[in-house]
Order: structure tokens, then sequence, then C-alpha cells
């Protein structure tokens, strides 16, 4: 292999990663706002639905393992908010239906870096949806600062 | 000016990735982050890169070759999404044939692309690859064409002589139903060079061992195993497309999503006619950098108060 050839393979890959540094900023506020509203664009057939593990005793605990796994990263830690992501104990999540929730999760919101988690079985996007829920409101104020 | 020989070092690289993965799980201490990759060696489903995060992988094949010595071929994958809907990765491929040599086979960089923005009931992502390979490559990541088990028998002498830079295509439709995913993978492959377009094929089904998680933390729970079968081969090319003289494989796989970000998997596979190996043993271990994306982008930001 040629010394030019190894400096272009060396450097094409880490085009994305400069690509996705732009982009990791904390997100405005108004990014946010556009976010929640993704939780409107739920199809009524999902939103209707009940969460089938509404009255599993260990919904929440694993729930809380899954969200430690795969969410805590950008939405921080008991979904306060984080640099990538908004909060989850905002008003517009807490006060969706459990079927918005489990439809975003499944979909994504792939142009605003929310990543699709259909790879995740259903009932583990549903024990997500219950531990979300049980985490309530906290304030804006409180979400930045990191405090429920 | 010390330049290091690409090759060596891309050789080197290959042979200590399993060790620069502990390595660099040590020296770097990226957030929890559970992979949830399907058992696949070669086919792809439509779960990409979660952006931002990288993934370092290794990956082993073992194979037995009628008419020659059997040999060992790896391959090192550095799989980084770029953004939800685009993950990028580079491969250093090599190889050892028993009683012969070991060496560097070449790169390839690949690109995933994923078009629509929600999930159905059939996804397609789009695929695009450029391969610098030489003729002793034996990693089998995709069977096309007329590839068959002979042209594996080749010395590594004679076969690296050969020069292959091919522009590589593929169609992925999956799909995630009831926990289960099913996917199918339609390849088309170019080689830059005066020679016809081929074609491959690979699916593939899996399954978690259970659908929902435990309420406790735990390694060995079932939610972390995902079974699987692949099926793949050639297709002949654009002068004689069909089964004739072609290869096919049938492997069942397991993969091993530990709560760590480490996967470990393994897929005994089968020739499944006379072209074909006989017998393949693959295997990989892959360790997912969560934040690594933002991590990057921090070294070229100052300090915001």
């Amino acid at each position: 292999m040629k010394l030019y050839q190894f400096v272009i393979v060396s450097v094409l890959p880490f085009s994305g990663v400069i690509a996705a540094a732009g982009p990791q900023d904390p997100p405005r506020r108004s990014g946010q706002e556009s976010v929640y509203d993704e939780l409107k664009k739920a199809p009524d057939k999902y939103s209707g639905k009940t969460n089938p593990l509404a009255n599993d005793a260990d919904a929440v605990a694993a729930g809380g393992i899954l969200f430690e796994e795969h969410c805590e990263e950008c939405h921080g830690k008991e979904g306060m908010g984080g640099k990538k992501a908004p909060s989850l104990r905002a008003e517009e999540v807490q006060n969706a239906a459990p079927g918005a929730i489990f439809w975003i999760l499944t979909n994504g919101v792939v142009r605003k870096k929310m990543p699709v988690w259909s790879k995740l079985p259903e009932p583990e996007r549903w024990q997500l949806v219950r531990y979300i829920k049980s985490l309530g409101i906290a304030s804006a104020r409180a979400s930045q600062s990191g405090k429920p | 000016m010390l330049i290091v020989p690409p090759n060596s070092f891309c050789l080197f690289v290959l042979r200590h990735t399993a060790a620069i993965l502990v390595l660099l799980s040590f020296l770097v201490h990226p957030p929890a982050g559970r992979s949830l990759e399907n058992p696949y060696i070669v086919a792809y489903d439509h779960n990409l890169e979660e952006p931002g995060s990288l993934e370092v992988e290794y990956f082993s094949t073992f194979g037995t070759q009628r008419g020659g010595p059997d040999f060992h071929a790896y391959w090192a994958e550095l799989e980084y999404g770029a953004t939800a809907w685009w993950t990028t990765e580079l491969y250093l491929d090599g190889q050892t044939t028993f009683g012969e040599s070991t060496l560097f086979t070449g790169y390839r960089w690949e690109n995933r692309l994923r078009p629509l923005k929600n999930e159905h009931l059939i996804n397609p992502v789009l695929y695009v690859e450029f391969e610098n390979t030489n003729g002793a490559d034996k990693i089998l990541k995709e069977v096309e064409g007329h590839d068959v088990e002979a042209n594996y028998a080749v010395p590594n002498a004679v076969a690296r002589q050969e020069r292959t830079r091919e522009m590589e295509f593929k169609l992925m439709l999956s799909s995630n139903y009831k926990g289960c995913n099913f996917t199918e993978n339609t390849i088309a492959t170019k080689n830059l060079s005066d020679e016809p377009w081929e074609f491959g094929y690979a699916m593939g089904a899996s399954r978690p061992l259970a659908m929902k998680g435990a309420a406790h933390r735990c390694n060995f729970c079932r939610q972390h195993f995902v079974a699987g079968v692949e099926l793949y081969g050639g297709l002949g090319d654009r002068y004689g497309f069909g089964l004739n003289d072609t290869s096919h494989y049938l492997g069942a796989g397991l993969a091993w999503n530990l709560p760590s970000g480490w996967t470990f998997r393994i897929e005994p596979t089968f020739g499944l006619n006379d072209n074909s190996h006989q017998f393949l043993l693959r295997w990989g271990v892959s360790r997912e950098f969560s934040g690594f994306g933002s991590m990057i982008g921090g070294l070229f930001k100052g300090r915001q108060e």
C-alpha cells in the first residue's frame, strides 16, 4: 500500500467524526421544544396504546437498568437532560401518552440525533416507558442544574 | 524522518487488535452502553451505530481448505456512528495460511446509509464500500460472483501479487418483528479493472433468548444473548448469473452482549456444496465506546463557561 493511500484511508473515516463533532453542542431550548414536538406526531394507533406492562411490578426497575445502559449517556442521570439530548422530566414528556413515548423509542428522531431503538424487543421498550413515566416532572431550572 | 511501513503497521494493528481493545477499555472509561448486536458475521441488519459511538471490533475466521493448507483470516473494524442515519467503517484485513505465511491483505472503507427516517415493516439501508485488497484476502466477509474454494488454495506468494480494487454496493432490507430480526442483503460488486459485475446474497434471522429486561444487573441473563442463523453465497456475474460455479454457506451464531459494552460472537459455518469450504469457524469480539465523537469534538473546542 502506498503512503498516500494509507493517509487517505486514515483520514477519510474520521471525516464522519468531524461531521458529528459539530452537532454535539448542548441543544438550545428551541431545539428541545422541536424535539418534544415529535411526541405530538405519534399516530393515534400508537398514542392510544396502553402499556402492556403497566401492572408489572418489575418493569420500572428493569426499565431503569435499560435506561442506564442505553439512554443515560445522552439524556443524563435520571433523565434530567444532558449535553446531547433534552430532559425527559419535562411536562411534554411526562404528560405524553405512554404509546407516544413508545413510538418515539421505536422510530427515533433520526434527523435530530435520536437513534432508532426498534432493536430493543417491544417488552424492553415498554419497560423503558414505565421507567421514564415514573421519573415525574422536574422544573427546567432543576433539569439544567441536574437536581430533581 | 521515521516512516512506518504501512503494511507492517497494519499487520501489527491487526494481530494485536484484541490486546489493543483490552488496553483501550482500561485507559479510556467510556460511559456504560450495552451493545445490541445480532450474531451475524456476514449479513447486515438496518440497526446502525448510535451517533457519536465508536465500535472497535476484531473478527476471526478459521477455514478448512481442500487442496491446500487451512487458514486463519482476521480483520479489525472501526465502526463509527457519524449520524443516526450514517455509519462509516474502516476494515484492515489479514490472514495466516498455515505452513506458508502471515500477511496484511488490504483495507475496506464502507458506509451504510438509512434513507427513511421512520421505522417500517421493511427498512432499506444502502451500503457503499471501496475495497483495496490483494488476491490472498481470505476473510470471506461476503461471497459473490464465482468465488469458490479452489480460489483460496493459491499459495500466498502468488496470490498476493494480484491487486483487487472494487466498489461494492448492497441493498439491505431488514425488519424487526416481535423481537426477531429478519434481513436480506443483495450484493453487487464491480472490480474497477475491466471485469464484469458480480452478484451475491446474504440473509439472516435472529432472536434474543429473552424479550424482557431483568430487574437486576446480570451478565448471564438470557436477554443478553441473541441466537441466529445466516445463509450467504454467490450468484455469478453479469455473463453467468445463477447458481452455477458458486459457493454457499449456512452458519448458526450466538452473540453475547455484555452490559459493559463488550460483545462476543461465535458462528460455526458449513459449506453447502462442493464449491464451498467444508467448515468455517467464525468468531469476534467488539467493544463500544460511547461518546467518542464528543470526546474528539471536545479536543477542537476551547473551554466554554
